[in-house]
């Protein structure tokens, strides 16, 4: 098979032309270099938010612990939500997204290069400040759903709902433009013949979530203003006495926490449709069905946000409303999952690690996909909801779901980034540390919500009788967390030592296999013209494609260059909604002049003038 | 927005897959967010309608003609915005200029109208915290009023490039983005004038 | 690897015997009904339990037989190319949506049948969220409890929810599900607050445990309650000491309402004669000190509405909102130092303030008098 013939790679070499330092990240406009930016921060939050809930398992360990206080316990989950979430899940996939999908489509970048920039770096910001919060000993401490009238001055006086409102909305910015990049970026920059039909299942589901963000986003963004002004202008959106609805918050909030959801997922379905297909060496099962699906899921989250509301009393007709949507969208999320065992039936399954993690989801996400079902029953979740057996679903969802999703893409593109293998030796070590350690954290978290644990509950009483459930949960996170370890490990010794992989290590059939490993910053020297969904699995079209991406260019294709704005942009974003902490009205209006001349540079900023200067 | 400047001209000779300038297709897709932006105020703003507990209640400050005149100078700015785009295209630096101003000062009337409107109701005892009255609307129209000056912002740095000859007819996607950009917050409020004042 | 494999093999087996404990004591099991409400929703999750686990199965067999099956050799030639199979697609669309459709069906019977308005002759039970206990008012007769509510079997019972402050929520898990207490907004004239309401009607006596599952602030996680089932003879003798303490003048006893005026002035000697010093001396510090700005307990000037209700106190088996079990020690300790146990508690203790009030300056002795006095009240 390929695999073999590509055995014979040599050590990856530096290209020439590329600029290095510290000052070149800084300015970098390149997707490739922002792609290992996002996915580098990505992985410093994930191990803050992994030690944030090694804490939160230390506590949890006995009943009637006092390990850490109560206040402290109460941040330390709020922030494990919300680095997770935003910090970890939706950038690490934003990572795939920047270094992987160009590729895909036979791009030489994303449309808009310097706003991606800005993207990253807002979120590098915007991270920074939610935990600059911990050195003023005020994490937010009002859960990651931070739900009214709670988070009213009233009630949370102090600057932790401050640095959680304001943090949020950085954040939010940054993944509103990321979306309308990615949407414009599939749309447009499409290879020749790359028609949609023919794209990679990851940069469809890149193009749906895509739309997912720019749509879902503004919500929470309204939201967060209308919290802000209630917090910092006394506005009344949520103040009960002026005879505003706390309620009205979850709805917002889950109007865009749901979607949120599928956000979070669908990148790492489109990793695994990916992976599957490339070591069944078989084309996906029923591709414009896993195409739909994925679609038809898009759509449908944005009608269930409700049952994230059942017992908020919405009355028997709107709960039903909600129940049937719910029920609907596991249909698509079913065929997805019939579809990828189908493509592995008749193949020629390869174990690679990177395979592995995508067997792991398929068999893992099915089990918090179907205890969905069950909080779908609006009855049942009566029981159900804010409970452990929440925590145990959507982590089979989020981990098991999407982080193995992700680390599947890890060691399916880690050669495509750096032209080594990950170590297929850690890499076992890793996923199996992996599967145990999720196994043996969330699986008892469905019997200790059984038997009466709510949840972000700083400890318990010993009489409710769920001890060894909460201690195999802690035994479990603690190998987890020596898992992640032992990925950190892998990554960072694979990029320097890791095995030589030429420009198509796995024999897989997309395009971004047909160009070297790494790529060059232009990726294509000419644009590839495709025929078909597997182009790297027909000779005739892949000999065409490659005798293209593969060649030396006489002259190197124009990039756009190097550009110290979006940085200055970011900082003014992130100044402008920090100095909104100060209760001053006119503070923030001083970030707002300094973002205004960033976006006056960057405006008047001709993106080639450094092949001018050459000239 | 702003930065649609520059980087226009070497897109343009860009390959495109669907032959749609990569700007064009950003900025709609931008004003996509915008509407789910302002959707959800004014979402809020209509469940919120009528649920004051104390006055002023929307009856009693708002004065129909007035903000029917404001809502007639931002329609007519957008008019003018569709020549301004025309004199660009047709290199006509004069049509441009004058149009350009049109708009620009239209936009600001608006605004003036808008300032005068916010600073009326404070004093009737509307505040940002009197009542759901006061929160839901200020922030609406305040957020709407704040896209409008970034739109005045953005048009005065293009009559300023067209006055210093810099906005030659190759460049007119610069002022038919902005033009989107005024087109779709004059829109916005068409929807608000009707929700807010009109249906109360 | 073969180590790996062992600690599956460990894993699966600790799992199973935690499953096969269920049985066990578990006295906040959302899976041991003990009302109709509780056995609808138990019986519709044993219902969508059943079908999910025979998908789990079904995809798991075929996954492992997949993963079996079609494994690379090194021989392996290339796999036949196979795109789709309309078939097959509309197969497992249908398959599962027929499922759902057969899950839905008693879901939504449930969503109605539990959401009727009041069965006729139900008792009316308030139940109002505090950061961090919870408030009992049965409207009927007016008589208020607090962190321990009684009611009786077999008879319909409605809670109608609402909160003080922030959003919490009623949950009983062997009575039923939960129902948020939301804050009440104050609405324009004309126009009625929403509560939320749970229906339900118990069918064992006995004490179950109940705790807020909505995050509430800093002590969400120590804000438990009890609700006492007791047959009707035993809810109408409780009912009946609630309306006439003991820790009550017999002769005002008939209208709780004049108390209030006469309690320490003119105690019944009846009274006084059962109660031994240390009670009398707690009872006059506790009715001096500023206890009675917040606290109430009937039949005595103490009428505070913004802490638990202290009416029959020493005979509920918990303190501090369920957390602790009611005895002398952990009485006086709560006295002593309330933010020690509960972070956030409003009552100031001996060393620390509490809501607006400074610290109480008690003496130990002082404490313990309380403490007995409480401890009268039954």
């Amino acid at each position: 098979m390929s695999v073999a013939t590509e055995s014979t790679a040599t050590a990856p070499a530096a290209h020439h032309g590329e600029p290095t330092g510290l000052w070149s990240w800084i300015t970098t406009v390149d997707h490739k270099r922002i792609g290992i930016m996002y996915f580098m921060t990505s992985i410093v939050f994930l191990l803050i938010g992994g030690l944030e809930a090694l804490l939160i398992r230390i506590q949890l360990f006995k009943p009637e612990n006092d390990f850490i206080s109560a206040e402290l316990y109460n941040q330390l989950f709020t922030m494990h939500g919300t680095t997770m979430i935003f910090l970890v899940a939706m950038p690490m996939a934003v990572a795939y997204f920047n270094y992987i999908v160009p590729l895909q489509i036979g791009a030489r970048d994303v449309a808009f290069p310097r706003l991606n920039a800005l993207s990253y770096w807002i979120y590098l910001f915007g991270g920074i400040y939610l935990n600059v919060s911990w050195f003023v000993g005020a994490a937010p401490n009002t859960s990651w759903v931070g739900y009214a009238n709670l988070t009213s001055t009233q009630f949370s006086p102090g600057l932790n709902v401050d640095f959680w409102v304001l943090g949020l909305s950085i954040l939010g910015v940054s993944s509103i433009m990321g979306g309308v990049n990615f949407v414009t970026t599939i749309i447009n920059l499409r290879a020749p013949g790359m028609k949609l039909m023919r794209m990679p299942l990851f940069t469809w589901m890149t193009f749906v979530t895509s739309f997912l963000l720019i749509t879902a986003l503004p919500v929470i963004a309204v939201a967060l203003i209308m919290l802000a002004f209630d917090r910092f202008f006394a506005a009344n959106f949520f103040n009960v006495a002026a005879g505003g609805d706390p309620v009205l918050w979850q709805h917002l909030f889950w109007i865009f926490g749901h979607p949120e959801v599928y956000i979070l997922v669908l990148p790492a379905f489109g990793v695994i449709s990916d992976v599957i297909p490339a070591f069944s060496r078989k084309p996906l099962f029923g591709y414009p069905v896993v195409v739909y699906a994925g679609v038809l899921i898009g759509f449908i989250g944005w009608g269930v946000w409700s049952h994230h509301m059942f017992t908020s009393g919405l009355g028997p007709i709107a709960d039903s409303f909600f129940v049937a949507t719910t029920m609907i969208i596991a249909i698509p999320t079913g065929v997805k999952i019939f579809n990828w065992m189908a493509t592995m039936w008749g193949g020629a399954i390869r174990f690679t690690t990177a395979m592995n993690f995508a067997i792991g989801l398929v068999a893992l996400f099915t089990v918090g996909g179907l205890s969905g079902v069950m909080h779908a029953s609006a009855p049942v979740d009566l029981q159900q909801h804010d409970s452990y057996f929440v925590v145990a679903h959507f982590h089979y969802v989020i981990v098991g779901g999407i982080l193995l999703g992700m680390f599947s893409g890890l060691y399916y593109w880690f050669p495509k980034v750096t032209g080594r293998f990950l170590s297929e030796k850690l890499g076992a070590w890793h996923f199996w540390t992996t599967l145990i350690g999720f196994n043996l954290t969330f699986f008892p978290m469905h019997f200790s919500g059984m038997f009466g644990q709510p949840r972000r509950t700083w400890t318990y009483q010993s009489e409710l009788g769920i001890e060894l459930f909460n201690q195999l949960s802690t035994i479990g996170g603690f190998i987890l967390g020596v898992s992640t370890l032992i990925m950190l490990w892998n990554v960072l010794k694979s990029a320097r030592s890791g095995a030589p992989a030429g420009s198509n290590p796995w024999g897989a059939p997309s395009l971004e296999w047909s160009i070297p490993s790494p790529p060059h910053h232009y990726n294509f020297p000419a644009l590839p013209e495709v025929r078909s969904r597997e182009p790297m699995w027909h000779d005739d079209e892949r000999a065409a494609i490659e005798a293209v991406t593969l060649a030396e260019p006489e002259t190197e294709p124009e990039m756009p260059g190097p550009s110290f704005w979006p940085i200055v942009v970011a900082s003014g974003v992130t100044a402008t909604w920090a100095l909104v902490m100060t209760g001053v009205w006119w503070a923030p209006l001083l970030g707002l002049v300094y973002t205004g001349f960033g976006v006056y540079m960057w405006a008047f900023e001709d993106p080639f003038k450094h092949l001018k200067s050459s000239h | 927005m702003a930065d649609a400047s520059a980087a226009v001209a070497h897109d343009d000779h860009h390959y495109t897959a669907t032959g749609l300038n990569s700007w064009k297709v950003g900025f709609w897709t931008f004003i996509g967010s915008e509407c789910l932006f302002f959707g959800t105020l004014i979402s809020t703003y209509m469940v919120y309608k009528g649920e004051s507990l104390v006055g002023p209640f929307s009856g009693d400050v708002f004065d129909i003609p007035l903000t029917t005149i404001s809502t007639f100078v931002l329609l007519m700015s957008s008019l003018a915005m569709v020549l301004a785009l025309d004199g660009v295209q047709r290199g006509n630096k004069k049509l441009a200029l004058t149009w350009l101003a049109a708009v620009i000062v239209l936009g600001a009337t608006f605004l003036g109208f808008q300032v005068y409107e916010f600073n009326h109701f404070y004093h009737e005892g509307l505040s940002l915290s009197t009542n759901l009255l006061g929160s839901s609307f200020y922030v609406l129209t305040g957020f709407h009023g704040a896209h409008v000056t970034i739109g005045v912002i953005w048009l005065t740095t293009l009559f300023i490039m067209s006055a210093m000859n810099k906005l030659p007819p190759e460049k007119a996607l610069n002022v038919e983005i902005a033009g989107l950009y005024w087109h779709f917050v004059d829109i916005v409020w068409i929807v608000i004038f009707v929700l807010v004042y009109l249906i109360q | 690897m073969k180590s790996l494999r062992t600690a599956l093999g460990t894993l699966v087996l600790a799992l199973l015997t935690a499953g096969c404990s269920l049985e066990g004591d578990y006295p906040q099991s959302s899976v041991a009904p003990t009302s109709d409400f509780a056995l609808m929703i138990h019986e519709l999750y044993a219902d969508i339990f059943w079908w999910t686990l025979l998908i789990l199965a079904v995809v798991w067999v075929v996954l492992a037989y997949i993963l079996i099956r079609f494994r690379a050799r090194p021989d392996s030639p290339v796999p036949k190319q196979i795109h789709g199979h309309m078939g097959l697609e509309i197969g497992w669309t249908i398959g599962p949506a027929l499922i759902v459709v057969a899950i839905s069906i008693p879901t939504i019977q449930a969503v109605f049948a539990t959401q009727q308005g009041d069965p006729e002759g139900s008792l009316v039970v308030d139940v109002i969220g505090h950061q961090y206990w919870w408030e009992f008012r049965y409207p009927d007769s007016g008589l208020i409890t607090a962190n321990e509510v009684h009611i009786p079997v077999d008879r319909p019972v409605s809670f109608r929810i609402s909160s003080d402050d922030v959003i919490h929520s009623f949950w009983v898990p062997m009575l039923g599900g939960k129902r948020d207490a939301n804050p009440m907004r104050i609405r324009p004239e004309g126009e009625d607050p929403k509560y939320n309401w749970i229906h339900l009607t118990a069918n064992e006596t006995g004490t179950f445990w109940g705790q807020c599952a909505e995050f509430c602030g800093d002590s969400h996680s120590l804000m438990g309650f009890r609700v006492v089932v007791e047959d009707e003879a035993g809810f109408q003798a409780w009912q009946a000491d609630l309306a006439t303490p003991v820790a009550a003048p017999a002769t005002a006893a008939a209208d709780p309402a004049q108390d209030t005026t006469t309690a320490d002035a003119a105690p019944a000697p009846a009274q006084v004669a059962q109660v031994d010093p240390l009670v009398e001396q707690g009872r006059e510090i506790f009715h001096q000190q500023t206890c009675i700005a917040c606290h109430a307990i009937a039949g005595t000037n103490a009428m505070g509405e913004i802490a638990p209700n202290l009416t029959l106190f020493g005979r509920r088996s918990s303190l501090a909102a369920g957390w602790l079990e009611n005895t002398p020690e952990n009485l006086q300790a709560w006295i002593k130092a309330p933010q020690d146990i509960k972070p956030g508690a409003l009552m100031p203790g001996v060393a620390v303030a509490g809501g607006n009030w400074p610290a109480t300056n008690l003496t130990d002795d002082q404490v313990e008098a309380i403490a007995a006095y409480l401890y009268s009240l039954r």
